[in-house]
C-alpha cells in the first residue's frame, strides 16, 4: 500500500487536471455569453429613454408607480434626495409632482415616522425609468380588470 | 529720505529736456500695450481650467463631481468649464472676484480644505457662498448662456415647462432652483429638510 501512494496521489491530480476541461465543455453558460472571463463584458444596449409624460398607470395592484420622466443626473445620497425636491409633501403642491405614499413614513417594525422611513429612503429600488425596449422575455402578461 | 523723495518726486514734475514729446508718447504708448497685454493675459490664463485644477483641493474635490455632469460632456459637445459658471464676463466684476480670490489663496496656505474630510466639513458654507453670490446677481454667469429670452418654453419637456412659467412668475433666479447641477451638494438638512433621509416631511 505504501508503495503505491505517490501513484494514488498521482491519479487524483490527474482527474482534477482533466474536470474543469471537461466542465467548460459542456452547454453551461453565464450570463455574460461565451466570454472568456479575462475579456470585457458586451457593452450594454444604449437606450433613449422616454420624454417627459403623464403618470403612467398601474399594471398590478401593488406595483410601484413607474418614473414617467427621465431622471439623467438625479442623485440620491447621505445629504440629498432629488426626488424629493419634488416629491415631498412639502414641495409637491408647488412642484405640481405626486405625492409619496404614506406608506413610505413606516419603518420595519410598523410605526409609524414624521419623516420618510430610511427603507423607503432609495427611491430607484422600486420606481424605475421607461425606455421603449422589447421585452427582455416574451410574455402574455395581462393586468387585473379592477385596475385596466 | 523726505529730500531725495521730493528730489525725485520734483524731477517727475518737471518737463524733460532731453526727449521730445513724441518719443515720450511713443514710449508710454508701447509700455502701455506691452502693460495691458500682460495683464490681460495673466487674466486670461487665471481663468483657464488647468489653472483651476492646478491645486489638489479643485482637482480632487469639485473637478471630478463636474465630469459626470451635463456641463462638461452632453449631447451638442458644448462644454462649460469653470470660468463660464463662476467668473464674470464684464471687466469690473471679474477683477473684484479676481481680488476676492486673494481669500482662497489664503486658504490655501493655511490648508482649510487640504483633505476630502475638511472638504467636507466646509461645503455647505462654501456652496452657501456662491448660492447667495448667483442669487445676488440674478444668476448672472448661468444667463450669459441661458438667456431666458432665447428659451422656448414650449419646446421644453413638460416639467421644465411647468417649473419655468412658474420661475418667471414667482420671480425666481436660476440659481433658486437649479443647485448642485454641476457638483455634488451638501448635506442640506438646513436648506430643504423634506428631501433628506430622517428630515422632516
Amino acid at each position: 500500500m505504501k508503495k503505491n501512494t505517490p501513484l494514488f496521489l498521482l491519479g487524483i491530480v490527474g482527474c482534477l487536471a482533466i474536470l474543469p476541461a471537461a466542465t467548460s465543455a459542456g452547454e453551461l453558460q453565464s450570463l455574460r455569453g461565451a466570454r472568456e472571463i479575462t475579456s470585457p463584458s458586451q457593452d450594454p444596449e444604449v437606450v433613449k429613454l422616454i420624454p417627459d409624460q403623464k403618470p403612467i398607470k398601474r399594471d398590478f395592484v401593488q406595483q410601484p408607480p413607474l418614473i414617467p420622466h427621465k431622471i439623467d443626473g438625479y442623485i440620491i445620497d447621505r445629504n440629498y434626495n432629488k426626488c424629493l425636491s419634488c416629491h415631498s409633501w412639502a414641495n409637491y403642491k408647488s412642484a405640481g409632482a405626486t405625492k409619496i405614499s404614506p406608506t413610505h413614513f413606516i419603518d420595519k417594525d410598523g410605526r409609524e415616522l414624521a419623516s420618510l422611513a430610511p427603507r423607503r429612503y432609495f427611491c430607484t429600488q422600486c420606481h424605475v425609468v421607461q425606455a421603449d425596449v422589447e421585452p427582455l422575455v416574451e410574455n402574455t402578461f395581462q393586468p387585473v380588470p379592477a385596475i385596466k | 529720505m523726505s529730500t531725495t523723495g521730493k528730489g525725485v518726486w520734483n524731477k517727475l514734475q518737471s518737463p524733460s529736456t532731453r526727449y521730445s514729446v513724441l518719443t515720450l508718447l511713443g514710449i508710454g504708448f508701447i509700455g502701455g500695450i506691452a502693460f495691458l497685454t500682460g495683464f490681460l493675459g495673466e487674466l486670461k490664463a487665471t481663468a483657464q481650467e488647468s489653472f483651476c485644477i492646478s491645486c489638489h483641493e479643485m482637482r480632487e474635490n469639485v473637478y471630478l463631481e463636474y465630469k459626470n455632469t451635463p456641463h462638461f460632456s452632453n449631447k451638442s459637445g458644448v462644454r462649460a468649464t469653470c470660468a463660464d459658471c463662476h467668473l464674470a464676463r464684464d471687466l469690473a466684476p471679474k477683477l473684484a472676484r479676481k481680488i476676492v480670490a486673494v481669500r482662497e489663496l489664503f486658504h490655501k496656505v493655511k490648508g482649510t480644505i487640504d483633505t476630502r474630510e475638511k472638504f467636507l466639513d466646509h461645503r455647505l458654507t462654501m456652496a452657501t457662498r456662491v448660492w447667495g453670490e448667483m442669487k445676488a446677481n440674478d444668476s448672472r454667469e448661468c444667463r450669459s448662456c441661458h438667456d431666458a429670452k432665447a428659451m422656448d418654453y414650449a419646446k421644453q419637456s413638460r416639467r421644465a415647462m411647468q417649473q419655468h412659467i412658474r420661475g418667471d412668475r414667482e420671480k425666481l433666479t436660476c440659481i433658486d432652483c437649479h443647485k448642485g447641477i454641476a457638483h455634488l451638494l451638501p448635506d442640506m438638512k438646513d436648506i430643504d429638510p423634506s428631501a433628506v433621509i430622517g428630515g422632516h416631511i
